[in-house]
């Protein structure tokens, strides 16, 4: 079984399926007269449509890390290894663009220049920089695809049935919300283990408390207005409320909250390296990246290309993010903001 | 005010007895009482002295006993002992809170008093070039790791200002704020952005009121309007937002603190996080807790002195 | 050379920006008001009262709003030609408005004495006992006892007793022209003849032109001398007030008293204005 999902051709499907779905996801949402005015409005945002370029660059790099093919009889190779693979390993923490290059004179001078320099371990920095893109993104999405269903049904549940529904979601996401955020993550994660899952069931388990408070106040809000009444003077069944009144009516929430939750993701993974939780060893990240650069920058000569790389690359996801999400809201709702 | 007070701490119990059991659930029923005596005692114990350990702790009793024991515990601010260093947890805690404070405090309100300034200012060029600009720069600074701030600004002083130490700590006198002034200062930027966005919402929330037009309509001047009526307001509103976040300044900054090496609770916390000592972490946890409540307290109190429309009862 | 009269707009047209296009909110209007006078604006939502109201003292935040042609003479003076400052010294001083919310109108966190110190403070700063101002302002408006209840905050107040503040504010600068826009609209049936009758009172009191903005006829008969009927930015018919309230001319202004209802008279059903037919008599 483990084996099957392992084959590269499942994680391929995996991961073609993963951006399908957002994609199919965005298109129903799509359909929503509210969705197509706001989306007027974007194409209006010269600085959210930026961002949005911006972020679907990170979205390509990421998914060409993701995609992996048949490397001969060995391990499979990313489309980033393939597109990569004359780039040689060079010596430890060689500077950017250094005419030296010892492993193979022949590609002096052309391709395979250290464009970023190389790291600890005579990698690329550059290509480590965009292999990065991955770890993030995953982080992201399987965080974001664990907190946003929970968050959402959640809080719509407890805005329209109010009651002892509400009593119980409540208390359970005060509690959460009582322990600082850092601290519920570290803990979690020392019990679980380290890892990608784990740190995006840990970021899922505390992320979900902020869209449920928000979608349980929107809801209530929409529970009151009357075509919800209508609805229910009609005989609708309250599942058929859910789905076809209150989730269309709330989901623009969501989708500023996913994207905005998402730079808030990146971020986390960055401290949980510091702290020693985050992604595994061996796992290209800007997290890493940047706390390695704790000790490289106090070296002598100083080694500045690793975390400056790896910063601008989160920087630039995160800003990109951050004003994607402003963008949206000032779109689906231009009186505010 | 004072029954309403009691009612408050009263609707903390169960909080409290849901964080207890959340830590209760991640410290004893996800982890084998072996595994636990394999982290403190190391590997190499075996056999006698792990069954030992395990017996003097109690953990081979029955869940439900075991439960009773550590809410008991826990309520009597008994957090045990680190796994680290053997020290007691609540004297760990009771000396880191000083440093903590001498960062967080002084850091928390000049960053309050800096994004309060640039947000009124935004306000007041709203929708101008200036405004959008500004509005970006709070985004970036937001989106920049803590960790990047502190490196890089340990770098800088490395290169040059060689005045202020990058590293360290030493208790009283001018040597100590020498040591704190770096950290402050990157206290006040990691927060001044995420501030300054929140607090410019609130205020041009606060603009679009029914009581500016009524201020227009007596004839006042926009800056009158802007640093009187709607300041006043929005202040009101930014009161929750600010005085929630107070209690917690005790818990110091786990980056800034660890990284510059002050030996504030952040620090202990991340080292105690670093080597998975557990006691001392979901001690934090519960500490946090009880802190973020206190906030909601405060807040409530705050908000009641501050707004003539509310009264506590 | 006559003496100009206190207010004349001459072809006002406003437009606001949208994102949808640019909507026309007012077209092309002129009226007069002579000192004294009372001039009842009356219309539905949407009609352009309430902007023209507001631009008499440039109080449209613009953008979205754009004066695209005319004058607003005050005394013979442009207000649309008014610097910033200019503005700002006729504003609450010469003209002085009362809105329609009292309750979000009064700034929530101010006592009533000091929201009506500040304009008193702003316009008459020879006036040494503001105090003593404020209780006389909020006496004449016929809130019982004044000294105390200044010291109120907004929230402290009923409704009725918050829109009659809102009125000695207005009043405590001796204003020429008192614009109330929908004074009434948020109170009680009841409370809403106390405020008119007030109304009423002070313009017998104080030599003061007002122009009452509303939706409802019903409560302009003893008050208003002329009526100003607006329809989609336009104005589609003036006079005086008893004469069109007998004998309405255009379609609209019969529709609109239509709509009064009549203590004791017996309806099937309220009347409903069709606005289609309107439209197609222009």
């Amino acid at each position: 079984m483990s084996a099957i999902f392992n084959h590269w051709l499942t994680q391929n499907a995996l991961v073609i399926g993963s951006f399908a779905l957002v994609f199919f996801l965005l298109r129903a949402g799509a359909r929503n007269e509210r969705w197509q005015r706001a989306w007027v409005r974007l194409k209006c945002d010269r600085t959210g449509l930026i961002a949005l370029g911006i972020i679907c660059v990170y979205l390509l790099v990421g998914a060409l890390e993701m995609l992996r093919v048949p490397n001969g009889g060995g391990p499979t190779r990313s489309i980033i290894d393939v597109l990569t693979a004359s780039i040689a390993p060079e010596k430890t923490y060689s500077a950017p663009l250094a005419d030296e290059l010892l492993a193979s004179p022949l590609h002096e001078k052309t391709v395979g220049r250290h464009l970023l320099g190389t790291d600890v371990l005579g990698k690329d920095v550059f290509v480590e920089t965009l292999k990065a893109c991955r770890t993030a993104l995953i982080i992201g999405g399987l965080t974001t695809a664990i907190y946003i269903p929970l968050g959402a049904l959640l809080g719509i549940l407890a805005g329209y049935f109010r009651r002892w529904v509400d009593d119980v979601i409540q208390y359970i996401y005060s509690t959460l919300a009582s322990i600082p955020e850092i601290l519920l993550l570290v803990a979690i994660l020392l019990v679980l283990g380290k890892g990608l899952g784990t740190m995006a069931l840990a970021l899922g388990i505390t992320g979900w408390v902020g869209l449920c408070r928000l979608i349980r106040g929107e809801t209530m809000r929409q529970s009151e207005r009357p075509y919800i009444a209508a609805a229910r003077a009609l005989g609708q069944t309250h599942w058929k409320i859910v789905i076809h009144h209150l989730l269309p009516n709330v989901m623009h929430l969501v989708l500023i909250s996913a994207v905005l939750g998402f730079s808030n993701i990146v971020l986390a993974e960055a401290i949980l390296s510091y702290l020693g939780v985050g992604a595994p060893v061996g796992t290209a990240s800007w997290g890493a990246m940047i706390d390695s650069g704790r000790t490289e920058l106090s070296r002598d000569p100083f080694v500045w290309w690793n975390i400056s790389a790896a910063t601008v690359a989160l920087f630039g996801l995160v800003l990109a993010l951050n004003l994607l999400g402003d963008a949206l809201r000032r779109a689906f709702d231009p009186k505010r903001g | 005010m004072l029954s309403y007070l009691v009612r408050r701490l009263l609707y903390a119990v169960p909080i409290l007895f849901g964080v207890i059991l959340i830590t209760f659930f991640l410290d004893n029923v996800m982890m084998t009482p072996n595994e636990k005596a394999g982290r403190v005692l190391g590997n190499k114990a075996v056999g006698k002295t792990r069954e030992e350990w395990i017996r003097n702790r109690g953990l081979d009793l029955p869940m439900p006993t075991q439960f009773v024991r550590y809410v008991k515990k826990t309520v009597t601010l008994d957090f045990g002992t680190s796994w680290q260093t053997g020290r007691e947890v609540r004297k760990i805690f009771l000396n880191g809170a000083g440093p903590s404070l001498l960062i967080t405090v002084p850091g928390f309100f000049a960053a309050f008093t800096a994004s309060l300034a640039l947000a009124l200012f935004q306000v007041f060029v709203r929708d101008s070039p200036l405004d959008r600009g500004l509005t970006i720069a709070t985004v970036a600074l937001m989106s920049i790791p803590t960790m990047v701030y502190v490196i890089f600004g340990q770098a800088v002083i490395a290169l040059g200002l060689s005045y202020f130490p990058a590293y360290g700590f030493s208790y009283g006198g001018f040597g100590m704020v020498r040591f704190l002034l770096l950290p402050v200062a990157i206290f006040i930027m990691i927060n001044l952005g995420y501030n300054t966005r929140l607090y410019r919402a609130i205020f041009l929330e606060e603009i679009q009121q029914d009581y500016v037009r009524t201020a227009l309509a007596k004839g006042l001047s926009g800056t009158r309007i802007l640093t009187v009526h709607v300041f006043k307001n929005g202040l009101i509103a930014l009161i929750t937002l600010v005085v929630a976040q107070l209690p917690k300044l005790v818990l110091g900054s786990l980056l800034i603190e660890s990284l510059f090496g002050i030996p504030g609770l952040g620090n202990v916390l991340v080292q105690a996080i670093q080597n998975a000592d557990q006691p001392v972490v979901m001690a934090s946890v519960i500490l946090g807790s009880v802190l973020y409540i206190t906030g909601l307290i405060l807040t409530d109190i705050c908000y009641a002195l501050a707004d003539p429309r509310i009264r506590l009862s | 050379m006559s003496t100009p009269p206190l207010l004349d707009i001459r072809n006002l047209t406003i437009h606001f920006h949208t994102e949808n296009g640019v909507v026309e909110a007012v077209k092309n209007i002129s009226l007069q008001l002579a000192k004294g006078e009372t001039l009842a604006v009356v219309g539905e939502s949407g009609s352009g009262k309430s902007v023209t109201g507001l631009a008499l003292t440039r109080l449209l935040p613009e953008p979205p709003a754009r004066y695209v042609s005319g004058e607003i003479l005050l005394e013979g003076r442009d207000v649309l030609k008014m610097t910033a400052r200019e503005l700002r010294a006729i504003r609450g001083n010469k003209i002085a408005y009362i809105f329609q919310e009292p309750s979000t109108s009064l700034n929530p966190v101010f006592t009533i004495r000091s929201q009506i110190a500040e304009v008193i403070h702003l316009h008459r700063p020879e006036v040494t006992d503001v105090d003593a101002e404020i209780v006389k302002y909020l006496d004449m408006v016929g809130i019982v006892n004044p000294a105390q209840r200044m010291h109120d905050y907004p929230h402290q107040l009923s409704g009725g007793m918050q829109q009659r503040a809102m009125i000695a504010m207005a009043l405590s600068c001796q204003p020429d022209l008192l614009i109330a826009d929908e004074p009434t609209t948020a109170l009680d049936v009841t409370i809403q003849a106390q405020i008119i009758d007030q109304l009423k009172d002070l313009k017998k009191r104080l030599d003061m032109s007002i122009i009452l903005i509303t939706h409802n006829f019903g409560i302009i008969e003893g008050i208003a001398d002329r009526v100003a009927v607006m329809f989609r930015g336009k104005i589609v018919e003036e006079g005086a007030t008893r004469s069109v309230l007998s004998n309405p001319q255009h379609a609209y202004t019969k529709a609109l008293i239509q709509c009064i209802p009549q203590l004791g008279a017996k309806r099937k059903r309220l009347t409903t204005i069709d606005h289609a037919e309107l439209e197609a008599l222009g």
